[in-house]
Protein backbone atom coordinates (compact mmCIF):
# COMPACT_ATOMS: atom_id res chain seq x y z
CA UNK A 1 0.00 0.00 0.00
CA UNK A 2 1.18 3.71 -1.05
CA UNK A 3 0.90 5.78 1.89
CA UNK A 4 -0.98 9.55 0.68
CA UNK A 5 1.79 12.09 1.12
CA UNK A 6 0.50 15.58 0.00
CA UNK A 7 2.72 18.25 1.39
CA UNK A 8 3.52 20.16 -1.24
CA UNK A 9 0.90 19.47 -3.78
CA UNK A 10 -2.06 19.71 -1.12
CA UNK A 11 -3.85 22.23 -3.36
CA UNK A 12 -2.95 21.31 -7.25
CA UNK A 13 -6.50 19.37 -7.44
CA UNK A 14 -8.36 22.29 -5.81
CA UNK A 15 -9.49 24.87 -8.90
CA UNK A 16 -8.24 28.25 -9.23
CA UNK A 17 -5.59 28.10 -6.18
CA UNK A 18 -3.36 29.92 -7.72
CA UNK A 19 -5.33 32.93 -7.21
CA UNK A 20 -4.57 34.90 -2.93
CA UNK A 21 -8.39 34.17 -2.70
CA UNK A 22 -8.70 30.53 -3.09
CA UNK A 23 -5.32 29.53 -1.49
CA UNK A 24 -5.82 31.49 1.26
CA UNK A 25 -9.65 29.93 2.04
CA UNK A 26 -6.96 26.71 1.93
CA UNK A 27 -4.05 27.98 4.55
CA UNK A 28 -2.24 29.68 2.53
CA UNK A 29 0.48 31.92 4.72
CA UNK A 30 -0.67 30.26 7.64
CA UNK A 31 2.86 30.01 8.46
CA UNK A 32 3.74 33.82 8.77
CA UNK A 33 2.34 34.51 12.18
CA UNK A 34 4.43 31.77 13.50
CA UNK A 35 7.61 32.81 11.71
CA UNK A 36 7.60 35.98 12.88
CA UNK A 37 7.74 34.76 16.70
CA UNK A 38 10.71 32.88 16.30
CA UNK A 39 14.44 34.70 15.24
CA UNK A 40 15.88 33.91 11.87
CA UNK A 41 18.45 31.38 13.31
CA UNK A 42 15.75 29.51 14.75
CA UNK A 43 13.93 29.14 11.39
CA UNK A 44 17.38 27.74 9.80
CA UNK A 45 17.41 25.41 12.60
CA UNK A 46 14.19 24.30 12.11
CA UNK A 47 14.67 23.44 8.78
CA UNK A 48 18.16 21.97 9.34
CA UNK A 49 16.30 19.36 12.11
CA UNK A 50 13.35 18.60 9.71
CA UNK A 51 16.58 16.94 7.59
CA UNK A 52 14.92 19.00 4.25
CA UNK A 53 17.41 18.30 1.57
CA UNK A 54 18.29 20.04 -1.88
CA UNK A 55 15.40 19.28 -4.60
CA UNK A 56 16.96 20.15 -7.31
CA UNK A 57 19.18 16.98 -7.71
CA UNK A 58 22.25 17.42 -5.69
CA UNK A 59 19.82 16.40 -2.34
CA UNK A 60 22.01 18.42 -0.13
CA UNK A 61 21.04 19.53 3.22
CA UNK A 62 19.06 22.80 3.39
CA UNK A 63 19.78 23.80 6.93
CA UNK A 64 23.55 23.58 5.88
CA UNK A 65 23.75 25.87 3.04
CA UNK A 66 21.17 28.17 5.05
CA UNK A 67 24.02 28.25 7.65
CA UNK A 68 26.49 29.70 5.76
CA UNK A 69 24.71 32.43 5.07
CA UNK A 70 26.03 35.19 7.22
CA UNK A 71 23.46 36.93 9.80
CA UNK A 72 23.67 40.71 11.34
CA UNK A 73 25.65 41.76 8.43
CA UNK A 74 25.12 45.62 7.51
CA UNK A 75 25.77 44.07 3.29
CA UNK A 76 22.89 42.65 1.55
CA UNK A 77 22.15 39.28 0.71
CA UNK A 78 20.34 37.36 -1.38
CA UNK A 79 18.46 34.42 -2.28
CA UNK A 80 18.47 32.90 -5.71
CA UNK A 81 15.21 30.27 -6.44
CA UNK A 82 16.23 28.01 -9.07
CA UNK A 83 12.98 27.26 -11.17
CA UNK A 84 15.24 26.88 -14.21
CA UNK A 85 14.00 23.33 -14.64
CA UNK A 86 15.92 21.94 -18.05
CA UNK A 87 16.79 18.46 -16.82
CA UNK A 88 15.14 16.26 -19.22
CA UNK A 89 12.33 13.66 -17.20
CA UNK A 90 11.72 16.71 -14.96
CA UNK A 91 8.62 18.54 -14.91
CA UNK A 92 7.49 19.13 -11.13
CA UNK A 93 8.60 22.80 -10.57
CA UNK A 94 6.19 24.37 -13.20
CA UNK A 95 3.34 22.36 -11.15
CA UNK A 96 3.96 24.68 -8.39
CA UNK A 97 4.31 27.59 -9.86
CA UNK A 98 0.98 27.67 -11.77
CA UNK A 99 -1.17 25.57 -9.13
CA UNK A 100 0.06 26.95 -6.01
CA UNK A 101 2.19 29.63 -6.65
CA UNK A 102 1.63 31.47 -3.21
CA UNK A 103 3.02 28.79 -2.06
CA UNK A 104 6.35 29.14 -3.23
CA UNK A 105 6.17 33.51 -1.92
CA UNK A 106 5.31 31.99 1.43
CA UNK A 107 8.65 29.47 1.12
CA UNK A 108 10.15 32.61 -0.05
CA UNK A 109 9.41 35.01 3.05
CA UNK A 110 10.28 32.31 5.65
CA UNK A 111 13.11 31.54 3.94
CA UNK A 112 14.69 35.31 3.25
CA UNK A 113 13.56 35.91 6.90
CA UNK A 114 15.82 33.33 7.84
CA UNK A 115 19.12 34.10 6.25
CA UNK A 116 18.11 38.18 6.47
CA UNK A 117 17.78 38.60 2.98
CA UNK A 118 15.32 41.38 1.54
CA UNK A 119 15.29 40.33 -2.09
CA UNK A 120 14.77 37.18 -3.66
CA UNK A 121 15.13 36.76 -7.25
CA UNK A 122 13.44 33.86 -9.10
CA UNK A 123 15.47 32.30 -12.24
CA UNK A 124 12.69 30.83 -14.27
CA UNK A 125 13.76 29.43 -17.84
CA UNK A 126 12.61 31.08 -20.96
CA UNK A 127 10.63 28.60 -22.09
CA UNK A 128 8.21 28.80 -19.12
CA UNK A 129 6.75 32.14 -20.19
CA UNK A 130 3.08 31.51 -19.98
CA UNK A 131 3.75 29.78 -16.52
CA UNK A 132 5.95 32.94 -15.55
CA UNK A 133 2.91 35.20 -16.23
CA UNK A 134 0.73 33.02 -14.06
CA UNK A 135 3.65 33.06 -10.89
CA UNK A 136 4.17 36.97 -11.54
CA UNK A 137 0.26 37.26 -11.40
CA UNK A 138 0.40 35.53 -7.86
CA UNK A 139 3.61 38.03 -6.65
CA UNK A 140 1.44 41.00 -7.53
CA UNK A 141 -1.38 40.14 -5.21
CA UNK A 142 0.71 39.18 -2.61
CA UNK A 143 2.62 42.98 -3.06
CA UNK A 144 -0.84 44.10 -2.80
CA UNK A 145 -1.90 42.74 -0.22
CA UNK A 146 0.69 43.60 2.18
CA UNK A 147 2.75 40.40 1.85
CA UNK A 148 5.80 41.59 0.11
CA UNK A 149 6.91 44.90 -0.07
CA UNK A 150 7.69 47.30 2.39
CA UNK A 151 6.79 45.88 6.63
CA UNK A 152 5.43 43.51 5.32
CA UNK A 153 2.50 41.90 7.53
CA UNK A 154 2.67 44.84 9.49
CA UNK A 155 6.29 43.86 10.58
CA UNK A 156 9.76 45.86 9.91
CA UNK A 157 10.63 43.75 7.55
CA UNK A 158 10.96 44.85 4.10
CA UNK A 159 11.10 41.62 1.19
CA UNK A 160 11.41 42.15 -2.63
CA UNK A 161 10.79 39.39 -5.12
CA UNK A 162 11.52 39.54 -8.43
CA UNK A 163 11.27 37.44 -11.33
CA UNK A 164 14.69 37.06 -13.74
CA UNK A 165 13.82 35.38 -17.06
CA UNK A 166 16.39 33.24 -18.54
CA UNK A 167 16.79 32.25 -22.39
CA UNK A 168 17.60 28.88 -23.16
CA UNK A 169 20.53 27.21 -21.15
CA UNK A 170 20.13 24.12 -19.80
CA UNK A 171 23.27 24.75 -18.10
CA UNK A 172 22.01 27.52 -15.82
CA UNK A 173 20.04 24.96 -13.76
CA UNK A 174 23.51 24.49 -11.99
CA UNK A 175 23.82 27.11 -9.11
CA UNK A 176 26.49 29.36 -10.13
CA UNK A 177 25.97 29.59 -13.72
CA UNK A 178 22.36 30.58 -12.48
CA UNK A 179 24.39 33.52 -10.88
CA UNK A 180 26.50 34.33 -13.37
CA UNK A 181 23.57 34.35 -15.84
CA UNK A 182 21.36 37.00 -13.76
CA UNK A 183 25.10 38.87 -13.24
CA UNK A 184 24.29 39.35 -16.98
CA UNK A 185 26.79 37.16 -18.30
CA UNK A 186 27.20 33.70 -19.95
CA UNK A 187 26.00 31.11 -18.05
CA UNK A 188 29.60 29.41 -17.28
CA UNK A 189 29.91 27.60 -14.03
CA UNK A 190 32.25 28.88 -11.67
CA UNK A 191 34.58 26.71 -9.84
CA UNK A 192 33.91 25.52 -6.35
CA UNK A 193 35.77 27.50 -3.31
CA UNK A 194 38.34 25.43 -1.15
CA UNK A 195 36.01 25.29 1.74
CA UNK A 196 32.41 25.35 2.37
CA UNK A 197 30.74 29.28 2.03
CA UNK A 198 27.50 30.56 0.62
CA UNK A 199 27.62 31.64 -3.56
CA UNK A 200 27.69 35.07 -4.15
CA UNK A 201 25.90 37.65 -6.57
CA UNK A 202 27.89 40.58 -7.28
CA UNK A 203 30.19 39.74 -4.38
CA UNK A 204 26.89 39.76 -1.94
CA UNK A 205 26.08 36.37 0.06
CA UNK A 206 23.32 34.08 -1.99
CA UNK A 207 21.40 31.50 -1.32
CA UNK A 208 20.20 29.30 -4.27
CA UNK A 209 17.53 26.81 -3.57
CA UNK A 210 15.08 24.79 -6.23
CA UNK A 211 11.75 25.91 -6.39
CA UNK A 212 10.23 22.47 -4.62
CA UNK A 213 12.83 23.16 -1.65
CA UNK A 214 11.49 26.80 -0.74
CA UNK A 215 8.14 25.29 -1.10
CA UNK A 216 8.82 22.85 1.40
CA UNK A 217 9.43 25.00 3.87
CA UNK A 218 5.93 26.26 4.83
CA UNK A 219 4.75 23.49 6.39
CA UNK A 220 7.95 23.05 8.22
CA UNK A 221 7.82 26.50 10.10
CA UNK A 222 4.03 25.62 10.35
CA UNK A 223 4.28 22.55 12.23
CA UNK A 224 7.47 22.02 13.02
CA UNK A 225 10.36 19.38 11.76
CA UNK A 226 8.77 16.19 13.10
CA UNK A 227 5.47 17.46 11.36
CA UNK A 228 8.35 16.83 8.02
CA UNK A 229 10.21 13.75 9.43
CA UNK A 230 6.84 11.68 9.74
CA UNK A 231 7.36 10.76 6.10
CA UNK A 232 10.26 9.43 4.49
CA UNK A 233 13.37 7.62 5.49
CA UNK A 234 15.78 8.69 9.02
CA UNK A 235 18.44 10.16 6.28
CA UNK A 236 15.91 11.18 3.25
CA UNK A 237 12.82 12.56 5.38
CA UNK A 238 10.01 14.04 3.80
CA UNK A 239 8.23 13.57 0.22
CA UNK A 240 9.70 14.64 -3.46
CA UNK A 241 7.79 15.40 -6.32
CA UNK A 242 8.42 12.24 -8.33
CA UNK A 243 7.33 12.71 -12.29
CA UNK A 244 7.26 10.12 -14.49
CA UNK A 245 7.41 10.51 -18.38
CA UNK A 246 7.95 7.89 -21.17
CA UNK A 247 5.84 4.60 -21.45
CA UNK A 248 3.48 4.62 -18.30
CA UNK A 249 -0.39 4.72 -18.69
CA UNK A 250 -0.18 7.86 -16.43
CA UNK A 251 2.17 10.19 -17.10
CA UNK A 252 2.30 13.08 -14.56
CA UNK A 253 3.67 14.48 -11.05
CA UNK A 254 2.81 12.54 -8.42
CA UNK A 255 4.45 13.30 -4.85
CA UNK A 256 5.54 10.40 -2.64
CA UNK A 257 6.94 9.79 0.57
CA UNK A 258 11.43 9.05 0.08
CA UNK A 259 12.01 5.32 0.65
CA UNK A 260 9.20 3.72 -1.30
CA UNK A 261 9.51 1.21 -4.19
CA UNK A 262 10.27 2.09 -7.62
CA UNK A 263 7.82 -0.14 -8.91
CA UNK A 264 5.33 0.17 -6.57
CA UNK A 265 5.15 3.85 -7.89
CA UNK A 266 5.44 3.39 -11.18
CA UNK A 267 2.16 1.02 -10.67
CA UNK A 268 0.53 2.65 -8.37
CA UNK A 269 0.32 6.22 -9.87
CA UNK A 270 1.26 5.52 -13.31
CA UNK A 271 -0.83 2.13 -14.11
CA UNK A 272 2.46 0.53 -14.63
CA UNK A 273 3.51 0.17 -18.64
CA UNK A 274 1.74 1.54 -21.66
CA UNK A 275 -0.15 -0.97 -23.65
CA UNK A 276 0.40 -4.25 -20.91
CA UNK A 277 4.36 -3.81 -22.77
CA UNK A 278 7.07 -5.39 -20.48
CA UNK A 279 9.42 -2.86 -18.84
CA UNK A 280 12.90 -2.39 -20.02
CA UNK A 281 14.32 0.22 -18.48
CA UNK A 282 14.33 3.39 -16.01
CA UNK A 283 16.37 6.56 -15.74
CA UNK A 284 15.42 7.88 -12.67
CA UNK A 285 15.79 11.02 -11.79
CA UNK A 286 16.42 12.83 -15.21
CA UNK A 287 18.69 12.77 -17.82
CA UNK A 288 21.92 12.97 -15.83
CA UNK A 289 21.14 9.63 -13.42
CA UNK A 290 22.34 6.76 -14.26
CA UNK A 291 19.71 3.99 -16.28
CA UNK A 292 18.50 1.43 -13.80
CA UNK A 293 17.77 -2.22 -15.83
CA UNK A 294 14.44 -3.68 -15.21
CA UNK A 295 15.85 -6.32 -12.82
CA UNK A 296 17.09 -2.94 -11.05
CA UNK A 297 14.08 -1.21 -11.00
CA UNK A 298 12.19 -4.20 -9.14
CA UNK A 299 14.71 -3.66 -6.40
CA UNK A 300 15.20 0.06 -6.59
CA UNK A 301 13.72 2.30 -3.52
CA UNK A 302 13.20 5.96 -4.05
CA UNK A 303 15.51 7.85 -1.72
CA UNK A 304 18.83 8.94 -1.76
CA UNK A 305 20.68 6.68 -0.05
CA UNK A 306 19.02 3.24 -1.91
CA UNK A 307 19.77 5.13 -5.38
CA UNK A 308 23.32 5.93 -4.60
CA UNK A 309 23.76 2.54 -3.36
CA UNK A 310 22.63 0.88 -6.83
CA UNK A 311 25.42 2.93 -8.90
CA UNK A 312 22.76 5.63 -9.56
CA UNK A 313 21.59 8.74 -8.51
CA UNK A 314 17.73 10.14 -7.32
CA UNK A 315 18.62 13.32 -8.92
CA UNK A 316 15.39 15.20 -9.76
CA UNK A 317 12.99 12.17 -9.39
CA UNK A 318 11.96 12.57 -12.66
CA UNK A 319 11.35 8.47 -14.05
CA UNK A 320 11.88 8.97 -17.79
CA UNK A 321 10.29 4.76 -18.08
CA UNK A 322 11.10 2.68 -21.47
CA UNK A 323 9.15 0.13 -22.52
CA UNK A 324 10.75 -3.55 -24.56
CA UNK A 325 10.58 -1.91 -27.74
CA UNK A 326 12.77 0.93 -26.75
CA UNK A 327 16.13 0.95 -28.77
CA UNK A 328 19.00 2.10 -26.82
CA UNK A 329 21.42 3.02 -29.11
CA UNK A 330 18.35 5.42 -30.65
CA UNK A 331 18.44 6.72 -26.59
CA UNK A 332 21.72 7.42 -26.05
CA UNK A 333 22.11 8.89 -29.08
CA UNK A 334 19.13 10.67 -28.13
CA UNK A 335 20.50 12.24 -25.01
CA UNK A 336 24.66 12.99 -26.22
CA UNK A 337 22.69 15.42 -28.59
CA UNK A 338 21.08 17.17 -25.89
CA UNK A 339 24.08 17.20 -23.83
CA UNK A 340 26.31 18.20 -26.92
CA UNK A 341 24.16 21.01 -27.42
CA UNK A 342 24.01 21.91 -23.74
CA UNK A 343 27.66 21.69 -22.74
CA UNK A 344 28.52 25.24 -22.09
CA UNK A 345 31.79 25.02 -23.93
CA UNK A 346 34.30 26.34 -21.03
CA UNK A 347 36.19 23.06 -20.25
CA UNK A 348 37.92 21.47 -23.28
CA UNK A 349 36.86 17.57 -22.26
CA UNK A 350 33.47 18.56 -22.06
CA UNK A 351 32.97 20.88 -25.23
CA UNK A 352 34.90 18.25 -27.42
CA UNK A 353 34.13 15.34 -25.77
CA UNK A 354 30.35 15.63 -26.02
CA UNK A 355 30.82 16.19 -29.68
CA UNK A 356 33.04 13.20 -30.09
CA UNK A 357 30.53 11.00 -28.13
CA UNK A 358 27.97 12.08 -30.00
CA UNK A 359 29.58 11.70 -33.64
CA UNK A 360 30.89 7.88 -32.58
CA UNK A 361 27.14 6.89 -31.20
CA UNK A 362 25.77 8.09 -34.63
CA UNK A 363 28.24 5.97 -36.15
CA UNK A 364 27.09 3.23 -34.09
CA UNK A 365 23.39 3.90 -35.59
CA UNK A 366 24.46 3.73 -39.27
CA UNK A 367 26.59 0.61 -38.91
CA UNK A 368 29.75 2.30 -39.48
CA UNK A 369 31.26 1.81 -36.28
CA UNK A 370 33.49 -0.93 -34.58
CA UNK A 371 33.48 -2.89 -31.00
CA UNK A 372 36.67 -0.66 -29.95
CA UNK A 373 34.71 2.53 -30.85
CA UNK A 374 32.36 1.11 -27.74
CA UNK A 375 35.69 1.36 -25.70
CA UNK A 376 37.25 4.81 -26.96
CA UNK A 377 33.33 6.09 -25.90
CA UNK A 378 34.10 4.77 -22.37
CA UNK A 379 37.81 5.75 -22.43
CA UNK A 380 36.49 9.34 -23.62
CA UNK A 381 33.83 8.88 -20.89
CA UNK A 382 36.60 8.59 -18.63
CA UNK A 383 38.34 11.22 -19.56
CA UNK A 384 35.48 13.84 -19.01
CA UNK A 385 34.83 12.64 -15.73
CA UNK A 386 35.91 14.59 -12.65
CA UNK A 387 38.52 16.75 -14.79
CA UNK A 388 35.86 19.66 -15.48
CA UNK A 389 34.40 22.65 -13.13
CA UNK A 390 31.26 21.68 -12.87
CA UNK A 391 29.35 18.05 -12.91
CA UNK A 392 27.83 18.52 -16.71
CA UNK A 393 30.74 16.06 -17.64
CA UNK A 394 30.66 14.09 -15.06
CA UNK A 395 26.81 13.39 -15.31
CA UNK A 396 26.79 12.93 -18.73
CA UNK A 397 29.69 10.48 -18.18
CA UNK A 398 27.68 8.37 -16.32
CA UNK A 399 25.05 8.30 -18.69
CA UNK A 400 27.06 6.65 -20.90
CA UNK A 401 28.91 4.34 -18.83
CA UNK A 402 25.24 3.44 -17.56
CA UNK A 403 23.89 2.26 -21.06
CA UNK A 404 27.05 1.07 -22.50
CA UNK A 405 27.76 -1.33 -19.98
CA UNK A 406 24.23 -2.48 -19.24
CA UNK A 407 22.78 -2.52 -23.18
CA UNK A 408 26.18 -3.47 -24.50
CA UNK A 409 24.69 -6.16 -26.42
CA UNK A 410 22.17 -3.66 -28.69
CA UNK A 411 25.31 -1.81 -29.32
CA UNK A 412 26.80 -4.64 -30.83
CA UNK A 413 24.40 -5.75 -32.61
CA UNK A 414 24.34 -2.55 -34.41
CA UNK A 415 27.86 -2.39 -35.11
CA UNK A 416 27.28 -6.39 -36.54
CA UNK A 417 24.61 -5.45 -38.78
CA UNK A 418 27.29 -2.74 -39.84
CA UNK A 419 29.94 -5.04 -40.74
CA UNK A 420 27.97 -7.56 -43.23
CA UNK B 1 18.63 51.15 -38.79
CA UNK B 2 19.20 52.54 -35.12
CA UNK B 3 17.46 50.70 -32.45
CA UNK B 4 16.01 52.79 -29.47
CA UNK B 5 13.58 51.22 -26.65
CA UNK B 6 10.69 52.53 -27.58
CA UNK B 7 8.66 55.19 -25.32
CA UNK B 8 7.02 51.87 -22.83
CA UNK B 9 10.08 50.91 -22.02
CA UNK B 10 11.81 53.76 -20.42
CA UNK B 11 9.96 53.34 -17.56
CA UNK B 12 10.28 50.08 -16.80
CA UNK B 13 14.12 49.89 -17.24
CA UNK B 14 14.38 52.73 -15.20
CA UNK B 15 12.17 50.40 -12.36
CA UNK B 16 14.19 47.41 -13.37
CA UNK B 17 17.52 49.17 -12.40
CA UNK B 18 16.36 49.21 -9.28
CA UNK B 19 15.47 45.97 -8.45
CA UNK B 20 19.30 44.59 -9.19
CA UNK B 21 22.81 45.33 -7.43
CA UNK B 22 24.50 46.82 -10.26
CA UNK B 23 22.92 47.71 -13.90
CA UNK B 24 24.96 44.70 -15.73
CA UNK B 25 22.40 42.62 -14.49
CA UNK B 26 19.81 44.22 -16.53
CA UNK B 27 21.33 42.48 -19.73
CA UNK B 28 19.06 39.32 -20.35
CA UNK B 29 15.96 41.72 -19.28
CA UNK B 30 16.65 44.21 -21.64
CA UNK B 31 17.94 41.30 -24.02
CA UNK B 32 14.39 40.08 -24.07
CA UNK B 33 12.97 43.97 -24.47
CA UNK B 34 14.70 44.56 -27.99
CA UNK B 35 13.66 41.30 -29.00
CA UNK B 36 10.06 41.31 -28.28
CA UNK B 37 10.20 45.13 -29.68
CA UNK B 38 12.13 44.25 -33.12
CA UNK B 39 11.18 40.31 -33.19
CA UNK B 40 14.65 39.99 -33.49
CA UNK B 41 17.73 40.84 -32.09
CA UNK B 42 19.79 43.78 -34.22
CA UNK B 43 23.41 44.67 -33.68
CA UNK B 44 21.95 48.56 -33.06
CA UNK B 45 20.21 47.10 -29.93
CA UNK B 46 23.18 45.59 -28.92
CA UNK B 47 24.59 48.63 -29.04
CA UNK B 48 22.00 50.39 -26.62
CA UNK B 49 21.13 47.50 -24.30
CA UNK B 50 25.37 47.88 -23.92
CA UNK B 51 24.69 51.70 -22.99
CA UNK B 52 22.00 50.78 -20.51
CA UNK B 53 23.98 47.99 -18.69
CA UNK B 54 27.40 49.83 -18.47
CA UNK B 55 29.33 47.50 -20.70
CA UNK B 56 31.39 46.82 -23.36
CA UNK B 57 28.76 45.99 -26.98
CA UNK B 58 30.96 43.22 -27.34
CA UNK B 59 30.20 41.85 -24.02
CA UNK B 60 26.21 41.88 -24.51
CA UNK B 61 27.14 40.16 -28.24
CA UNK B 62 29.00 36.83 -26.52
CA UNK B 63 25.95 37.02 -23.85
CA UNK B 64 23.09 37.50 -26.74
CA UNK B 65 25.08 34.85 -28.89
CA UNK B 66 25.15 32.08 -25.75
CA UNK B 67 21.58 32.15 -25.01
CA UNK B 68 19.49 29.62 -27.83
CA UNK B 69 16.33 31.69 -27.25
CA UNK B 70 17.62 35.15 -28.33
CA UNK B 71 17.70 35.29 -31.94
CA UNK B 72 19.78 37.86 -33.88
CA UNK B 73 18.64 37.37 -37.42
CA UNK B 74 14.57 37.87 -37.97
CA UNK B 75 12.71 34.80 -38.44
CA UNK B 76 9.25 33.82 -39.42
CA UNK B 77 5.83 35.47 -37.39
CA UNK B 78 5.41 32.08 -35.56
CA UNK B 79 8.47 30.28 -34.41
CA UNK B 80 7.66 26.51 -34.12
CA UNK B 81 10.06 24.71 -31.47
CA UNK B 82 9.46 20.63 -31.70
CA UNK B 83 10.91 19.34 -28.49
CA UNK B 84 13.24 16.39 -29.63
CA UNK B 85 14.43 15.30 -26.47
CA UNK B 86 13.94 11.90 -24.61
CA UNK B 87 10.85 11.51 -23.04
CA UNK B 88 9.54 13.42 -26.56
CA UNK B 89 11.02 11.36 -28.63
CA UNK B 90 9.27 8.30 -26.51
CA UNK B 91 6.17 9.59 -27.14
CA UNK B 92 6.35 10.57 -30.55
CA UNK B 93 8.06 14.17 -30.87
CA UNK B 94 9.12 12.84 -34.63
CA UNK B 95 5.84 12.28 -35.78
CA UNK B 96 5.05 15.65 -34.78
CA UNK B 97 8.38 17.18 -36.09
CA UNK B 98 7.73 15.26 -40.08
CA UNK B 99 4.11 16.38 -39.87
CA UNK B 100 5.11 20.21 -39.57
CA UNK B 101 7.72 19.72 -42.12
CA UNK B 102 5.20 18.15 -44.98
CA UNK B 103 2.60 20.68 -44.05
CA UNK B 104 4.78 23.72 -44.63
CA UNK B 105 7.04 22.26 -46.69
CA UNK B 106 10.25 23.40 -44.95
CA UNK B 107 12.85 21.59 -43.53
CA UNK B 108 14.07 21.76 -39.58
CA UNK B 109 16.33 25.31 -39.80
CA UNK B 110 14.19 26.90 -42.53
CA UNK B 111 11.57 29.57 -42.59
CA UNK B 112 8.52 29.38 -45.29
CA UNK B 113 8.50 31.82 -48.30
CA UNK B 114 5.74 34.07 -46.89
CA UNK B 115 7.77 34.75 -43.50
CA UNK B 116 5.00 32.73 -41.53
CA UNK B 117 6.58 29.85 -40.39
CA UNK B 118 10.52 29.06 -38.93
CA UNK B 119 10.67 25.31 -37.48
CA UNK B 120 13.20 24.39 -35.09
CA UNK B 121 14.33 21.73 -33.23
CA UNK B 122 14.95 22.27 -29.39
CA UNK B 123 16.23 19.97 -26.47
CA UNK B 124 13.87 19.55 -23.51
CA UNK B 125 11.35 22.03 -23.00
CA UNK B 126 9.87 20.20 -19.46
CA UNK B 127 6.65 18.81 -20.96
CA UNK B 128 7.65 15.01 -20.31
CA UNK B 129 4.36 14.44 -19.06
CA UNK B 130 2.48 16.13 -21.65
CA UNK B 131 5.07 15.17 -24.84
CA UNK B 132 4.74 15.83 -27.57
CA UNK B 133 4.65 19.67 -27.07
CA UNK B 134 5.69 22.23 -29.83
CA UNK B 135 6.62 25.51 -28.09
CA UNK B 136 4.90 28.76 -30.46
CA UNK B 137 6.29 31.90 -29.84
CA UNK B 138 5.40 31.68 -25.93
CA UNK B 139 2.37 29.57 -25.86
CA UNK B 140 3.05 25.51 -25.51
CA UNK B 141 1.25 23.18 -27.37
CA UNK B 142 0.85 20.04 -25.82
CA UNK B 143 0.13 16.14 -25.62
CA UNK B 144 -0.07 16.88 -29.67
CA UNK B 145 -0.84 14.47 -32.29
CA UNK B 146 -0.28 14.76 -36.11
CA UNK B 147 -3.78 15.70 -36.76
CA UNK B 148 -4.17 18.00 -34.00
CA UNK B 149 -0.47 19.96 -34.89
CA UNK B 150 -2.04 20.18 -38.61
CA UNK B 151 -5.30 21.74 -37.22
CA UNK B 152 -2.99 24.21 -35.40
CA UNK B 153 -0.99 25.31 -38.23
CA UNK B 154 -3.75 25.76 -40.39
CA UNK B 155 -5.67 27.91 -38.23
CA UNK B 156 -2.36 30.07 -37.63
CA UNK B 157 -1.86 30.31 -41.36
Amino acid sequence: MIREAKLVSKKFDIPNAHTLEVAKAHGAYSSIEKLFEHLPKEITKMVKESGLRGKGGGGASAGDKWELMPLGSEKPSFLAVNCDESEPGTFKDREIITKDPHLLIEGIICTCYAIESNHAYIYIRGEYKAFQDILQNAIDEAYDAGYLGKNIFGQNYHLDVTIHRGAGAYICGEKSALLESMEGKRGHPRLKPHQKESEWYFGYPTLVNNVETIASVPLIVDQGSEAYRAYGTEQSPGTLLFAMSGHVERRGVYEAQFGIKMIDYINHYGGGIKDGKELKAVIPGGASTTILTADEVMEARLDYESMRAMGSALGTGGMIVMDEDTDMVEALKNLLEFYHHESCGQCTPCREGSGWVDTIIGNVLKGKATTEDLDKTLEIANTMNGKTICVFAPALSDVIVGFITKFRGEFEEYIKRGNH
Amino acid sequence: MSFAFNEESIPTIKKLKLRYPKPQALALPLLWMAQYQEEYISIDAIDAIAKECELPPMEVYRVATFYTMFNLEPIGKYHLQVCKTLSCKLCGAKEISDTIQKELKIAIGETTNDKLFTLSQVECLGSCGTSPVVQINDEYHENLTPQSIIEILRRLK
